[in-house]
Protein backbone atom coordinates (compact mmCIF):
# COMPACT_ATOMS: atom_id res chain seq x y z
CA UNK A 1 0.00 0.00 0.00
CA UNK A 2 1.14 3.55 -0.66
CA UNK A 3 2.36 5.75 2.17
CA UNK A 4 -0.60 6.65 4.34
CA UNK A 5 -0.05 10.28 5.21
CA UNK A 6 -2.19 12.82 7.00
CA UNK A 7 -2.37 15.86 4.75
CA UNK A 8 -3.03 19.26 6.32
CA UNK A 9 -2.88 21.91 3.64
CA UNK A 10 0.53 21.44 2.04
CA UNK A 11 1.96 19.69 5.13
CA UNK A 12 2.09 15.92 5.58
CA UNK A 13 2.37 13.86 8.74
CA UNK A 14 2.79 10.15 9.43
CA UNK A 15 1.14 10.27 12.87
CA UNK A 16 -2.62 10.56 13.17
CA UNK A 17 -2.54 11.36 16.86
CA UNK A 18 -2.44 15.04 17.82
CA UNK A 19 -1.59 15.86 21.41
CA UNK A 20 -2.48 18.80 23.60
CA UNK A 21 -0.05 19.99 26.24
CA UNK A 22 -2.45 21.23 28.93
CA UNK A 23 -3.18 19.75 32.36
CA UNK A 24 0.10 17.81 32.69
CA UNK A 25 1.55 17.79 36.20
CA UNK A 26 4.89 19.10 34.89
CA UNK A 27 6.73 19.80 31.65
CA UNK A 28 8.98 16.75 31.93
CA UNK A 29 5.98 14.39 32.04
CA UNK A 30 4.40 16.23 29.14
CA UNK A 31 7.54 15.88 27.04
CA UNK A 32 7.85 12.16 27.81
CA UNK A 33 4.18 11.64 26.97
CA UNK A 34 4.68 13.52 23.74
CA UNK A 35 7.59 11.28 22.81
CA UNK A 36 5.54 8.17 23.66
CA UNK A 37 2.59 9.41 21.61
CA UNK A 38 4.60 9.93 18.45
CA UNK A 39 2.43 13.02 17.85
CA UNK A 40 3.76 15.41 15.23
CA UNK A 41 1.19 18.14 15.75
CA UNK A 42 1.13 19.55 19.25
CA UNK A 43 -1.22 22.17 20.59
CA UNK A 44 -0.14 25.01 22.86
CA UNK A 45 -2.05 27.95 24.32
CA UNK A 46 -1.18 31.62 24.62
CA UNK A 47 -0.84 33.21 28.02
CA UNK A 48 0.48 36.43 29.45
CA UNK A 49 4.18 36.43 30.23
CA UNK A 50 4.81 36.08 33.95
CA UNK A 51 8.40 36.64 35.15
CA UNK A 52 7.78 34.21 38.02
CA UNK A 53 7.00 31.42 35.55
CA UNK A 54 9.69 32.18 33.01
CA UNK A 55 11.52 28.96 33.90
CA UNK A 56 8.42 26.99 32.94
CA UNK A 57 8.64 28.19 29.33
CA UNK A 58 7.17 25.52 27.07
CA UNK A 59 8.34 26.89 23.80
CA UNK A 60 12.03 26.21 24.40
CA UNK A 61 11.76 22.45 24.96
CA UNK A 62 8.99 21.95 22.39
CA UNK A 63 10.85 23.76 19.65
CA UNK A 64 13.86 21.49 20.25
CA UNK A 65 11.90 18.35 19.38
CA UNK A 66 12.52 17.13 15.84
CA UNK A 67 9.44 16.47 13.73
CA UNK A 68 7.05 18.41 15.95
CA UNK A 69 4.88 21.16 14.48
CA UNK A 70 3.22 23.50 16.94
CA UNK A 71 -0.47 24.22 16.57
CA UNK A 72 -1.29 27.16 18.84
CA UNK A 73 -4.92 27.48 19.87
CA UNK A 74 -7.02 30.58 20.36
CA UNK A 75 -8.41 29.38 23.67
CA UNK A 76 -9.75 32.25 25.71
CA UNK A 77 -11.19 33.95 22.65
CA UNK A 78 -14.90 34.66 23.03
CA UNK A 79 -15.50 35.95 19.51
CA UNK A 80 -13.97 36.01 16.04
CA UNK A 81 -12.05 39.25 16.58
CA UNK A 82 -10.29 37.87 19.66
CA UNK A 83 -9.49 34.60 17.92
CA UNK A 84 -8.06 36.41 14.90
CA UNK A 85 -5.85 38.53 17.16
CA UNK A 86 -4.69 35.44 19.07
CA UNK A 87 -3.85 33.67 15.81
CA UNK A 88 -1.71 36.56 14.60
CA UNK A 89 0.10 36.72 17.94
CA UNK A 90 0.71 32.97 17.87
CA UNK A 91 2.15 33.11 14.37
CA UNK A 92 4.47 35.91 15.45
CA UNK A 93 5.57 33.73 18.38
CA UNK A 94 6.30 30.44 16.66
CA UNK A 95 6.06 30.99 12.93
CA UNK A 96 3.67 28.05 12.54
CA UNK A 97 0.84 28.47 10.04
CA UNK A 98 -1.29 25.91 11.88
CA UNK A 99 -3.90 27.49 14.09
CA UNK A 100 -6.55 25.76 16.13
CA UNK A 101 -9.47 28.18 16.13
CA UNK A 102 -11.26 27.66 19.40
CA UNK A 103 -13.99 30.07 20.37
CA UNK A 104 -16.14 29.20 23.34
CA UNK A 105 -18.07 31.98 25.02
CA UNK A 106 -19.25 29.89 27.95
CA UNK A 107 -16.49 28.59 30.25
CA UNK A 108 -18.79 26.07 31.88
CA UNK A 109 -19.56 24.07 28.75
CA UNK A 110 -16.66 25.13 26.49
CA UNK A 111 -18.88 24.50 23.48
CA UNK A 112 -17.68 26.14 20.27
CA UNK A 113 -19.52 29.15 18.84
CA UNK A 114 -20.31 28.13 15.28
CA UNK A 115 -20.97 31.61 13.91
CA UNK A 116 -17.85 33.27 15.34
CA UNK A 117 -15.74 30.25 14.37
CA UNK A 118 -16.86 30.47 10.75
CA UNK A 119 -16.05 34.17 10.63
CA UNK A 120 -12.60 33.72 12.20
CA UNK A 121 -11.86 30.80 9.86
CA UNK A 122 -12.79 32.88 6.82
CA UNK A 123 -10.44 35.74 7.78
CA UNK A 124 -7.55 33.55 8.88
CA UNK A 125 -7.68 31.21 5.88
CA UNK A 126 -7.48 34.28 3.64
CA UNK A 127 -4.36 35.36 5.57
CA UNK A 128 -2.65 32.07 4.77
CA UNK A 129 -3.21 30.23 8.01
CA UNK A 130 -3.86 26.49 7.97
CA UNK A 131 -7.08 26.81 9.95
CA UNK A 132 -8.07 23.90 12.17
CA UNK A 133 -11.45 24.83 13.65
CA UNK A 134 -12.75 23.23 16.82
CA UNK A 135 -16.44 22.96 16.01
CA UNK A 136 -19.72 21.36 16.97
CA UNK A 137 -20.31 18.07 15.18
CA UNK A 138 -22.58 19.76 12.64
CA UNK A 139 -22.34 18.51 9.03
CA UNK A 140 -23.71 21.74 7.55
CA UNK A 141 -21.20 23.87 9.42
CA UNK A 142 -18.41 21.51 8.34
CA UNK A 143 -19.24 22.23 4.69
CA UNK A 144 -19.46 25.96 5.33
CA UNK A 145 -16.02 25.87 6.96
CA UNK A 146 -14.65 23.91 4.04
CA UNK A 147 -16.03 26.55 1.69
CA UNK A 148 -14.06 29.32 3.44
CA UNK A 149 -10.83 27.36 3.08
CA UNK A 150 -10.08 25.56 6.33
CA UNK A 151 -7.32 22.92 6.28
CA UNK A 152 -9.35 20.47 8.35
CA UNK A 153 -12.48 20.34 10.44
CA UNK A 154 -12.23 19.32 14.07
CA UNK A 155 -15.64 18.36 15.42
CA UNK A 156 -15.89 17.51 19.09
CA UNK A 157 -16.58 13.92 20.11
CA UNK A 158 -18.01 15.29 23.36
CA UNK A 159 -17.39 18.45 25.44
CA UNK A 160 -13.73 19.34 26.22
CA UNK A 161 -12.29 17.38 29.11
CA UNK A 162 -15.54 15.47 29.67
CA UNK A 163 -14.23 12.04 28.72
CA UNK A 164 -17.65 11.14 27.35
CA UNK A 165 -16.23 9.62 24.19
CA UNK A 166 -17.72 9.58 20.73
CA UNK A 167 -21.19 10.80 21.65
CA UNK A 168 -21.45 12.60 18.33
CA UNK A 169 -20.58 9.60 16.16
CA UNK A 170 -23.71 9.65 13.96
CA UNK A 171 -23.06 13.29 13.03
CA UNK A 172 -19.36 12.52 12.59
CA UNK A 173 -20.28 9.83 10.10
CA UNK A 174 -22.16 12.37 7.95
CA UNK A 175 -19.34 14.90 8.24
CA UNK A 176 -16.79 12.30 7.11
CA UNK A 177 -18.93 11.18 4.18
CA UNK A 178 -19.18 14.71 2.84
CA UNK A 179 -15.83 16.23 3.75
CA UNK A 180 -13.04 17.02 1.32
CA UNK A 181 -10.70 18.04 4.16
CA UNK A 182 -9.45 15.79 6.97
CA UNK A 183 -11.91 15.28 9.81
CA UNK A 184 -10.16 15.26 13.17
CA UNK A 185 -12.07 14.43 16.34
CA UNK A 186 -11.09 17.01 18.88
CA UNK A 187 -12.14 16.76 22.49
CA UNK A 188 -14.16 14.47 24.67
CA UNK A 189 -12.24 11.23 24.28
CA UNK A 190 -11.29 9.21 27.34
CA UNK A 191 -10.17 5.76 26.21
CA UNK A 192 -7.88 4.56 23.43
CA UNK A 193 -10.75 2.37 22.17
CA UNK A 194 -12.70 5.55 21.41
CA UNK A 195 -9.76 6.89 19.39
CA UNK A 196 -9.61 3.59 17.50
CA UNK A 197 -13.35 3.88 16.92
CA UNK A 198 -12.99 7.36 15.49
CA UNK A 199 -10.32 6.20 13.04
CA UNK A 200 -12.38 3.12 12.10
CA UNK A 201 -15.24 5.47 11.31
CA UNK A 202 -13.00 7.30 8.85
CA UNK A 203 -11.73 10.22 10.88
CA UNK A 204 -8.32 11.27 9.61
CA UNK A 205 -6.91 11.76 13.11
CA UNK A 206 -7.80 12.49 16.72
CA UNK A 207 -6.63 15.19 19.08
CA UNK A 208 -6.40 14.23 22.74
CA UNK A 209 -5.18 16.04 25.80
CA UNK A 210 -7.07 15.35 29.03
CA UNK A 211 -7.30 11.63 28.25
CA UNK A 212 -3.50 11.46 28.42
CA UNK A 213 -2.68 14.25 30.87
CA UNK A 214 -5.27 13.19 33.44
CA UNK A 215 -4.49 9.46 33.21
CA UNK A 216 -2.82 7.86 36.22
CA UNK A 217 0.30 7.27 34.11
CA UNK A 218 0.26 9.75 31.24
CA UNK A 219 3.32 8.42 29.40
CA UNK A 220 1.88 4.90 29.22
CA UNK A 221 -1.52 6.24 28.19
CA UNK A 222 0.10 8.24 25.40
CA UNK A 223 1.64 5.06 24.06
CA UNK A 224 -1.71 3.27 24.33
CA UNK A 225 -3.40 6.01 22.29
CA UNK A 226 -0.67 5.78 19.66
CA UNK A 227 -1.33 2.05 19.25
CA UNK A 228 -5.09 2.54 19.18
CA UNK A 229 -4.89 5.18 16.49
CA UNK A 230 -2.68 2.94 14.36
CA UNK A 231 -5.04 -0.01 14.83
CA UNK A 232 -8.10 2.09 14.04
CA UNK A 233 -6.53 3.48 10.89
CA UNK A 234 -5.37 0.05 9.75
CA UNK A 235 -8.90 -1.28 10.31
CA UNK A 236 -10.40 1.57 8.30
CA UNK A 237 -7.99 0.90 5.44
CA UNK A 238 -8.71 -2.82 5.62
CA UNK A 239 -12.43 -2.17 5.22
CA UNK A 240 -14.80 -3.31 7.95
CA UNK A 241 -17.29 -6.02 7.07
CA UNK A 242 -20.86 -4.84 6.62
CA UNK A 243 -23.19 -5.00 9.58
CA UNK A 244 -25.89 -7.69 9.32
CA UNK A 245 -29.12 -7.98 11.22
CA UNK A 246 -29.03 -11.77 11.26
CA UNK A 247 -26.36 -14.27 12.17
CA UNK A 248 -24.18 -15.76 9.46
CA UNK A 249 -22.30 -18.91 10.34
CA UNK A 250 -18.53 -18.99 10.21
CA UNK A 251 -18.34 -22.79 10.63
CA UNK A 252 -19.95 -25.35 8.33
CA UNK A 253 -23.31 -26.40 9.73
CA UNK A 254 -23.17 -30.03 8.62
CA UNK A 255 -25.33 -32.66 10.13
CA UNK A 256 -22.71 -35.20 11.08
CA UNK A 257 -23.45 -34.90 14.80
CA UNK A 258 -27.11 -35.65 14.31
CA UNK A 259 -28.15 -38.95 15.81
CA UNK A 260 -28.47 -41.57 13.07
CA UNK A 261 -31.72 -43.38 13.42
CA UNK B 1 4.38 57.96 32.08
CA UNK B 2 1.61 55.54 32.93
CA UNK B 3 1.25 52.44 30.80
CA UNK B 4 -0.68 49.23 31.25
CA UNK B 5 1.33 46.02 30.95
CA UNK B 6 -0.56 42.73 30.85
CA UNK B 7 -3.50 44.47 32.45
CA UNK B 8 -1.47 46.00 35.31
CA UNK B 9 -0.86 49.76 35.58
CA UNK B 10 2.85 50.66 35.60
CA UNK B 11 4.93 53.84 35.85
CA UNK B 12 7.68 53.87 33.19
CA UNK B 13 10.22 56.42 31.94
CA UNK B 14 8.79 58.68 29.24
CA UNK B 15 9.59 57.50 25.72
CA UNK B 16 10.86 54.09 26.82
CA UNK B 17 11.05 51.59 23.97
CA UNK B 18 9.19 48.33 23.95
CA UNK B 19 12.51 46.48 23.88
CA UNK B 20 13.68 48.32 27.00
CA UNK B 21 10.43 47.52 28.79
CA UNK B 22 10.85 43.82 27.97
CA UNK B 23 14.40 43.81 29.31
CA UNK B 24 13.30 45.57 32.50
CA UNK B 25 10.60 42.95 33.06
CA UNK B 26 12.92 39.99 32.45
CA UNK B 27 11.26 39.12 29.16
CA UNK B 28 14.11 40.36 27.01
CA UNK B 29 15.75 37.01 26.35
CA UNK B 30 12.78 34.64 26.20
CA UNK B 31 10.48 34.00 23.29
CA UNK B 32 7.56 36.38 23.68
CA UNK B 33 5.11 38.14 21.42
CA UNK B 34 4.24 41.77 22.00
CA UNK B 35 1.00 43.58 21.32
CA UNK B 36 0.72 47.35 21.55
CA UNK B 37 -2.85 48.69 21.73
CA UNK B 38 -4.19 45.60 19.90
CA UNK B 39 -1.52 45.57 17.17
CA UNK B 40 1.18 42.92 17.07
CA UNK B 41 4.67 44.46 17.17
CA UNK B 42 7.18 42.12 15.49
CA UNK B 43 10.35 41.37 17.45
CA UNK B 44 12.47 43.33 14.97
CA UNK B 45 10.44 46.50 15.55
CA UNK B 46 10.61 46.55 19.36
CA UNK B 47 13.88 48.46 19.65
CA UNK B 48 12.47 51.41 17.72
CA UNK B 49 8.90 51.25 19.04
CA UNK B 50 8.64 53.82 21.83
CA UNK B 51 5.76 53.85 24.25
CA UNK B 52 3.37 56.69 24.99
CA UNK B 53 1.20 57.67 27.93
CA UNK B 54 -1.71 55.24 28.49
CA UNK B 55 -0.41 52.65 26.02
CA UNK B 56 -1.60 49.13 26.62
CA UNK B 57 1.09 46.49 26.21
CA UNK B 58 0.51 42.75 26.19
CA UNK B 59 3.49 40.39 26.52
CA UNK B 60 2.54 36.84 25.62
CA UNK B 61 4.12 33.44 25.56
CA UNK B 62 3.04 29.80 25.18
CA UNK B 63 1.65 27.64 27.91
CA UNK B 64 0.27 24.15 27.96
CA UNK B 65 -3.08 23.86 26.24
CA UNK B 66 -5.21 21.48 24.27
Amino acid sequence: MSADLLQIGDLTFTSRLLLGTGKFSDSATMLRALAASGAQIVTVALRRFNPAQAADDLFGPLSQLPGVTLMPNTSGARDAAEAIRAARIARELCGSRLIKVEIHPNPQHLLPDAIETLEAARVLAAEGFLVMPYMPADPVLAKRLEDVGVASVMPLGAPIGSGQGLGASEMLRIIIENSRVPVIVDAGLRAPSEAAGALELGCAAVLVNSAVAAAERPVEMAAAFAQAVQAGRAAYRAGLMPRRSAASATSPLTNFLNAQT
Amino acid sequence: MKVQVNGEPMERPAGETLAALLTALGAGSGRVATVLNDDVVPAAARATQSLSENDRVEILTFAGGG
